[in-house]
């Protein structure tokens, strides 16, 4: 269910698209209202998750510290994996969201019969790379239909993902690699029984809205032919704000109506980890906390046990021991309020049960160290 | 207590899954798997709400009337307090990838010990109390209802996590288990639902300065006990001194290094050191204590022990802090202490008085690690060390989860280890530096009554260790941290017999070389030394390991 469920959500959405333009000829509303709600819906939505992770406090430097740390000069400091610096931070986050360093760290464990097995693991790593690398390239590629005349950059980048010079019109291995990507990362879901057993429905939707997408537009670029002085005519009028919804080709607005799906639901959504992964506390912080202060905005005072009341408490010991004094000894008199006498009275219970505690566990393990 | 599983009993399962999802899985309380419930006064006497009298075993945890708006409440206000509480509830797309980099999965099989589930634990409920989605949608995006089974299945797994990071060093967004577990017993000790075994030291450390409730007595009888030992040893009696104002540095070490063995043979080690530079330095009974059981239990009780530290540094005027070897403890002192209870202004920037190295990554916290503090007299051709005092020991290095995952303190012992031991030997790459696995018992997991639970998430190391055992012969564990020195012996004697466990500081002072008439036959256990020597051999190995030094270990 959780399977078959977001799939068939996708494929209604699909349907809806479909049947809003095939028969029902609704080319303004799914070429133009939908996609300028879709839009609006995601920037906002984008920023207010962004606002709200920001609103929240960082209250401690806690870099996950994945190298050697910046110590002695003579040391070699590990600057990508345990950054001291900005420039170190931004190289950090540079690998982690450009080449996914820590999942290239992945190992898988096996059990055997009388120990376990580490593995090295690289086909999640590959395989999200693919599909996140095909997925940025497809997007950048779309700018074309958005402007005019095409930057030179977008052709240069056609160019280099086209560059088997397969097929007619060219197959861009991007195509390939998101679809490939995608199956990948579907596929692990449901063949390794530990990944299927942690995954959600929401872990498949957005995989079968994707794949949907995909599919839709690969179907128009290499099988049914739309219009694509239309398609470029409506998009430029949707960023002057002047569209003309021309195309008639439903699958074109399957695909369409598909993104603008994605656009309302990727804020809400794990998705999200798009943004996230720039505010990760373990990643883009410097392990430099000995050296520079890191400063809690919610920092409070909090109830102390002072010194000059452990010197008070244990006085007539550390006299005895000659230890140096520095407050005249206060005898404990008749307690004035209750409640005090009270907590006394409990802390000297609780400190001899904790005292036989730990010289029983000594006794038995010597784990009772704190 | 109950009775530990033999050898092939605990490895009788495999990474199999129920049929059923985990949200209908019920939690079963296995005996060995679990702490003590808490006893209220312990709670009452450093003022934790909600202290009663319970059991995990009680079909009623006798929690308060308005449990779940407590916990509701402390959830939403720990959203607006950690970014990075929110956030690792937002962004976990299920991708797996921490799933089997758990030492408690690897030794239990459990999937709710998948970082991933155990995080989802809190993770549903999150959904369904604070997202749209969640509130719509329940189950079908991953949220469930807030019940006293969530509270008891929470307190289940959220004390089977050592807080060690190693998951999110595998994360491709950094998700920490070690803050969701944090925030999770936070939220627990908002309904007086923590263990006996992380109140009691927590307690002793509030009243009387550290965790094992050494009175300045026994402090002082302790020590003494020790001294008297180094002098068999070595034949020189120092007097360590203690509350002494206007000494230079305050060293600070974990309790257990005065408690038990082996940490008191390391804590030998760091006085040797110590006295045989002429430092001028003092301890402190009121700050005896560097580790911190208040960080597994909220983050205020955290800062409550941690205070005395700071505290005592400007009470007695000392210039800078020396930190002992202990995991957690440097934990909180690089990444806690200062923002905490900082700006240490009445501290100077550290310096080795010995040689005038100025220790820049600590210009703000003012606190050196022990080991750093070695690695440069070492470096700087310092002390004279004779590794063969060493020569019966195989030795391997585990590093602790907390100094390196949470610090990055990796070259420093290995460079020390190096020179006080001729024959070190790695475990396999996967399982040490930032990749290292937990000795199983951190984060206030080193009860005895949950002995079934250490053994199995001290499993994957104890593999590890075998597999150099089997190659080189290693006989010795060397560590920096008094969790590792308390909890490692039982694990090896579990799982690798014959295998022992040291801090690094108690090899040092075996291969501290005194004075020209230092002969020694015995080292700090007072074990035979592997063969008695002439003078004419000591200065050879003087000589060998005081030549120059291009730091090429340390950058290796």
């Amino acid at each position: 269910m959780k399977i078959i469920g977001p799939f068939i959500a996708v494929c209604v959405l699909a349907c809806i698209a479909w049947l809003g333009t095939g028969p029902l000829s609704l080319y303004t509303l799914f070429g133009i209202i939908i996609p300028y709600l879709a839009f609006a819906a995601f920037i906002v939505g984008f920023i207010i998750r962004i606002v709200n992770w920001g609103r929240s406090a960082v209250p401690f430097r806690i870099p996950t510290t994945a190298g050697q740390e910046k110590s002695l000069p003579w040391i070699k400091q590990n600057k990508l994996d345990n950054p001291s610096s900005k420039a170190g931070v931004f190289g950090r986050m540079a690998l982690e969201v450009l080449l996914f360093r820590s999942l290239f760290r992945n190992a898988s464990t096996e059990k055997t019969e009388d120990g376990i097995a580490i593995g090295s693991a690289k086909w999640l790593w590959l395989g999200a790379l693919i599909f996140h690398w095909s997925m940025l390239i497809i997007v950048l590629r779309h700018f074309r239909l958005f402007l005019d005349p095409i930057p030179a950059w977008i052709s240069a980048l056609e160019g280099i993902d086209g560059m088997f010079q397969i097929g007619l019109p060219v197959i861009y291995l991007t195509d390939l690699g998101i679809v490939a990507g995608l199956t990948f990362l579907f596929l692990r879901r449901v063949v390794v029984p530990r990944i299927r057993y942690i995954s959600q429905a929401i872990d498949y939707f957005p995989l079968f809205l994707l794949l949907g997408i995909a599919c839709a537009g690969i179907i128009m670029r290499y099988f049914t032919k739309v219009d694509m002085s239309a398609v470029k005519e409506l998009c430029l009028g949707l960023v002057s704000f002047q569209p003309v919804a021309n195309v008639t080709e439903p699958i074109f607005y399957v695909h369409v109506f598909l993104v603008c799906c994605l656009l309302v639901y990727f804020p809400w959504s794990k998705l999200m980890h798009a943004g996230g992964v720039f505010f990760s506390p373990t990643r883009n912080m410097a392990n430099n906390s000995r050296a520079v202060r890191h400063v809690n905005p919610w920092n409070y005072e909090v109830k102390k046990h002072t010194y000059e009341e452990y010197e008070n408490e244990n006085w007539e010991k550390m006299k005895a021991l000659g230890l140096p004094l520095d407050f005249e000894h206060v005898k404990e008199e008749e307690p004035p309020a209750e409640a005090e006498g009270a907590k006394a009275d409990a802390a000297e219970g609780a400190n001899a049960g904790a005292a036989e505690g730990a010289a029983a566990e000594a006794a038995t393990t010597q784990d009772s160290e704190g | 207590m109950a009775k530990l599983p033999n050898r092939t009993e605990m490895l009788d399962f495999d990474f199999s899954l129920p049929p059923q999802g985990w949200m209908d899985t019920t939690t079963e309380f296995k005996e060995g798997m679990f702490c003590h419930a808490v006893k209220p006064e312990k709670l009452e006497a450093v003022n934790m709400p909600n202290a009663h009298k319970w059991s995990a075993s009680d079909e009623d945890w006798g929690l308060p009337e308005d449990w779940k708006a407590i916990i509701l409440q402390g959830m939403a206000d720990r959203l607006e307090k950690y970014r990075s509480f929110k956030l690792f509830m937002d962004v976990c797309v299920r991708c797996g990838a921490c799933a089997d980099k758990c030492h408690f999965y690897m030794g239990t099989g459990d999937p709710k010990n998948m970082p991933v589930l155990r995080a989802e634990l809190l993770r549903s409920v999150y959904k369904r109390y604070f997202t749209r989605a969640g509130r719509m949608f329940g189950s079908l995006v991953g949220a469930r209802d807030l019940t006293e089974d969530v509270i008891k299945e929470w307190w289940y797994y959220f004390y089977q996590c050592t807080e060690c990071r190693r998951c999110s060093a595998f994360c491709p967004y950094g998700i920490d288990q070690a803050e969701i577990t944090i925030m999770g017993r936070e939220l627990l000790n908002l309904l007086g639902l923590n263990t006996d075994w992380i109140a009691g030291p927590v307690e002793n450390c509030y009243m009387r300065g550290n965790h094992v409730g050494l009175t300045p007595p026994a402090i002082l009888d302790n020590v003494e006990f020790m001294m008297d030992d180094l002098e068999t040893v070595t034949g020189h009696y120092f007097e360590p001194s203690f509350n002494r104002k206007g000494a230079e540095i305050l060293l600070v070490c974990p309790s257990g290094d005065l408690f038990a063995e082996p940490g008191t043979y390391t804590f030998m080690g760091y006085i040797m050191l110590l006295e045989h530079l002429g430092l001028d330095y003092t301890l402190s009974t009121y700050a005896s204590e560097g580790g911190n059981f208040g960080f597994f239990t909220s983050n205020e009780m955290a800062k409550r022990l941690n205070s005395k530290i700071y505290a005592e540094a400007e009470r007695l005027g000392v210039k800078w802090i020396l930190g002992g070897e202990c995991g957690h403890m440097w934990r909180l002192m690089q990444q806690y202490m200062d923002t905490w209870n900082g700006p240490a202004d009445f501290l100077e920037q550290p310096v080795s008085p010995i040689t005038g190295t100025v220790f820049e990554n600590a210009a703000s916290t003012k606190m050196v690690h022990m080991v750093e503090f070695t690695a440069d007299l070492i470096y700087n051709n310092k002390i004279k060390l004779d590794p063969s005092r060493n020569d019966d020991l195989v030795v391997t290095f585990h590093d602790s989860c907390n100094t390196a995952r949470g610090m990055g303190i990796l070259e420093e012992p290995r460079y020390v280890l190096k020179h006080v031991c001729n024959h070190f030997y790695e475990m396999p790459d996967e399982t040490i530096r930032e990749k290292t696995l937990c000795c199983g018992s951190g984060s206030g997991l080193n009860a005895g009554e949950n002995m079934e639970l250490r053994m199995r998430g001290g499993f994957p190391r104890a593999e590890a260790v075998r597999s150099v055992v089997d190659r080189f012969g290693v006989n010795m564990v060397a560590n920096i941290c008094a969790i590792d020195r308390a909890t490692m012996p039982a694990l090896m004697d579990y799982w690798n017999p014959g295998v022992g466990v040291t801090g690094l500081h108690e090899l040092v002072g075996n291969a501290l070389v005194l004075d020209e008439n230092d002969h020694r036959t015995i080292n700090l256990r007072q074990e035979e030394l592997p063969s008695a020597r002439t003078d004419k051999e000591i200065a050879d190995a003087v000589a060998a390991v005081a030549g120059p030094d291009d730091g090429e270990e340390g950058a290796a």
